[in-house]
């Protein structure tokens, strides 16, 4: 496979993750505001303040907008082009590398792409959205279900579907560490407790912007806790949204695309993903929490960065350093 | 006439559907049937539903206006082309000819240049041709094929007689439109293709396939074959990349390409790939900045040097660009008779050629009627239409005639063929022409029909796409062929 189709798939992939992430992360914080009864400029702060936080875009979002309010937030990680994380932004850079490979990807794969492209710059979509924006983001993740199960189904699981493994897995892996790290920046209103009702409410919606709300009251028997649903979005070993599971699938996918067994490494990105892989293997929540759980789920935002660094290196750009 | 067709003027041209005396052409009866049935409505929600999947498709080329790019799709028009069986023989038969003799000048002036020697051609016709490659002479390439995908552009004047307006023996483009308008047809008027035998153009993709394995270096039984694209930002990407997923082959660009020891290969995950034919979508000049332009990014350093040494072969091959030249079209059946000795089957326009001193004369004396066009332009570039031009655009056509005679050629104005075309509710005719897609490998292989191309401003004769030309299917009927 040509290197810059490895790249080009790899980033498509991410993009998709990137877009889906946001739209859940969107839809569950508009739901968690409306259960809170106070609905004054603080509170309302309070609640879109750590979204910006969490991807990182307080400053760019500063640098177009005067305040925060809730529909300054959506607006700006929903359609704001000159966010280049938005996910019309990221629809859109997924679409240039899809149009880079589209003799790669299925036929079907790209209609799909290409569709939720034109959907998003459309008039429509824009009403959609003042109509009901959980309804748009509900449908927006839907579209983008449908371009994963597209893919699966139509593509070859060669070499260039394992990019798109990569592609996603790191970023999902990466998004995952994200959410849960919302939880620090939210602060409990004056009053509440740790374990409260306030509390618990926010751990809630953590779950559900990973998807794992029913999956993770299947096995917790009702109880809501702070190490309980860190233990499950990290260390859960099929979730498929945990830490451990998209760094296991990342993993799987490197060797897969190498040919070298899963017991060994061939190149630094299956040795470095290999560490972290052991490591969520071999750690328990305790150990999370003892290091603190924002200084752990730094320190694998970093590692996840090293492994992508070596990873384009490996495939994609080996031939640049001349 | 009914419904849609009511009111359809054919005018003083010759019109593909209907006769002088107003009668619906034979091979038009059931399709002229099927349309008025339905009225206009109907037939623009078909439109846009067409359209539609187009746009889904991405079928598209950018348009810039400030910073922000729009994609638009290329006009379609609904209403098919219909070429008889026996009509399309004859072209079929002219254009085989004409490819052939094409493909023997371009071996002759790369090699003994006998054509020039026996003074069939002047000499200094050729070593002036912009697109002429002196570097080039003596270079072999494989079986001789210099034209392996050739547009040939067709025209039908008054009379209804099929006329070479000229051939495109570089990179033509478009043919991802014929095929993509097959499908928008069937999907659109399924049963259409129930009352008509049409016969399928699907297979293209194979068969160019088929074509460029044929040319591998040193008769490579299983050669790498890729294309080779200027990338996302060229206007013709979509058809580069459907064509590369039809043949189910890669598309590159150039710094996926790098030269060592004279061949070429491409950078894969897994190292080294070597490539051995090309089936490039760049100009010779953007090729190889080591020969051609220095200043092209788009192109591979070295590609050039691993050509002659003849370890990969570029479809088409290097300097094709010299039988595009219009003074070299002027020679075509001169050629034909030469090389193969024929009589055309299908004549070029009526053509002088301003380097010949009689035919000077008569374009200077004429050139309010003519169309002058630049012997090394095209795509509807550096071109004069006579009856419709100013003074001072006459005044500055006679001054570059006379400073260069080698440079132009001047034609009569071809009123070309109209076709019904759906515009704006109702149908009105629209000049049109015909590009087949011909194809030299083992034999010569010619999709059946070609993209009609339809220029869609009322009374235009420009029927290039960058300006603002639009297309329709083609239908070639499978029926019993007569003679030609």
């Amino acid at each position: 496979m040509l290197s810059r189709v490895a790249d080009a798939c790899f980033w498509l992939s991410r993009y998709m993750e990137r877009a889906e992430a946001n739209a859940r992360i969107l839809d569950v914080n508009i739901q968690l505001l409306l259960d809170f009864e106070d609905q004054g400029e603080g509170t309302v702060q309070q609640h879109w303040l750590p979204i910006l936080a969490t991807l990182e875009d307080q400053e760019r979002f500063n640098e177009i907008h005067e305040g925060i309010s809730g529909d300054a937030v959506m607006a700006f990680v929903t359609f704001e082009k000159k966010n280049p994380h938005s996910i019309l932004s990221s629809v859109t850079f997924a679409r240039e590398n899809a149009r880079m490979v589209r003799e790669q990807i299925s036929s079907e794969m790209w209609e799909q792409l290409n569709r939720l492209y034109l959907h998003l710059n459309s008039s429509a979509a824009r009403s959609a959205f003042i109509d009901s924006p959980i309804d748009f983001y509900r449908s927006l993740v839907d579209s983008l279900h449908s371009f994963q199960g597209i893919t699966d189904a139509t593509m070859t699981h060669g070499e260039g579907w394992q990019f798109l493994q990569v592609g996603k897995f790191l970023e999902r892996a990466d998004s995952t560490s994200r959410v849960l790290d919302i939880k620090y920046h939210i602060l409990l209103p004056f009053g509440e407790q740790v374990g409260g009702n306030v509390d618990i409410t926010q751990w809630m919606a953590v779950l559900r912007s990973c998807s794992a709300m029913e999956a993770f009251l299947k096995i917790s028997r009702g109880q809501v806790t702070s190490w309980g649903v860190a233990e499950f979005l990290i260390l859960h070993d099929s979730f498929p949204r945990s830490l451990r599971f998209c760094v296991d699938s990342l993993d799987l996918a490197l060797h897969q695309i190498s040919g070298c067994g899963r017991a060994h490494f061939s190149n630094e990105a299956e040795r470095l993903c290999g560490m972290l892989r052991s490591n969520l293997d071999y750690t328990n929540i305790e150990t999370v929490f003892s290091t603190g759980l924002h200084q752990f789920l730094d320190q694998t935002q970093l590692r996840l960065i090293e492994i992508c660094d070596a990873l384009v290196k490996t495939y994609c750009r080996w031939l640049d350093e001349e | 006439m009914q419904g849609i067709f009511q009111q359809y003027d054919t005018g003083p041209f010759f019109d593909e559907m209907f006769g002088s005396d107003g009668q619906v052409r034979p091979h038009y009866v059931q399709l002229l049937q099927k349309f008025e049935e339905l009225d206009s409505g109907e037939f623009d929600r078909k439109r846009v539903l067409a359209e539609k999947s187009y746009l889904n498709q991405g079928i598209t080329f950018t348009v810039y206006s400030g910073d922000e790019g729009t994609e638009r799709i290329m006009p379609f028009d609904l209403i098919p082309r219909i070429i008889p069986g026996d009509e399309w023989a004859c072209i079929e038969r002219g254009l085989t000819q004409r490819l052939l003799a094409l493909n023997l000048f371009l071996r002759d002036i790369y090699h003994e240049q006998k054509i020039l020697t026996d003074g069939i051609i002047p000499a200094e016709l050729i070593r002036s041709a912009r697109h002429f490659r002196p570097e080039l002479v003596g270079v072999d390439i494989p079986h001789d094929i210099y034209i392996h995908i050739c547009g040939t552009d067709l025209i039908r004047g008054a009379d209804g007689r099929y006329l070479v307006l000229e051939d495109n023996g570089r990179c033509p483009s478009g043919v991802s439109y014929l095929l993509e308008n097959r499908q928008a047809m069937k999907r659109v008027f399924p049963q259409l293709f129930n009352r008509y035998a049409v016969r399928p153009v699907g297979r293209y993709p194979q068969e160019l396939l088929a074509s460029l394995r044929h040319v591998a270096p040193h008769g490579n039984p299983d050669p790498t074959v890729v294309v080779l694209s200027p990338g996302i930002y060229n206007s013709a990407y979509f058809e580069h990349s459907f064509l590369a997923r039809a043949m189910g082959i890669e598309i590159v660009v150039g710094h996926d390409l790098v030269i060592e020891n004279s061949r070429v290969f491409m950078k894969t995950t897994k190292g080294l790939k070597k490539v051995d034919v090309i089936y490039r979508r760049i100009d010779d000049d953007f090729l190889d900045p080591k020969v051609f332009r220095k200043d092209s990014v788009l192109g591979v350093p070295g590609i050039v040097g691993a050509y002659r040494a003849g370890n990969v072969t570029l479809a088409n091959a290097l300097g094709t660009g010299v039988a595009d030249d219009k003074a070299v079209y002027y020679y075509v059946p001169a050629m034909i008779k030469y090389y193969l000795g024929e009589e055309p089957v299908l004549p070029n326009v009526e053509t002088y050629l301003s380097a010949v001193e009689d035919d000077r004369k008569f374009i200077l004396a004429h050139l309010p009627e003519l169309v002058v066009k630049a012997a090394n332009e095209s795509g509807g570039y550096g071109m004069m239409i006579g009856p419709h031009a100013s003074k001072a655009e006459i005044a500055k056509f006679r001054d570059a005639i006379n400073a260069d005679p080698r440079g132009y050629i001047a034609q009569p104005v071809v009123q070309l063929s109209r076709s019904p075309c759906f515009v704006d509710g109702r149908v009105e005719g629209r000049h049109i022409d015909l590009r087949p897609y011909i194809l030299s490998g083992e034999k010569t292989t010619i999709i059946p029909g070609g993209l009609t191309r339809v220029a869609m401003r009322k009374g235009s004769l420009v029927v290039n796409s960058s300006q603002g030309g639009g297309s329709k299917d083609t239908w070639v009927l499978d029926e019993r062929e007569g003679a030609c």
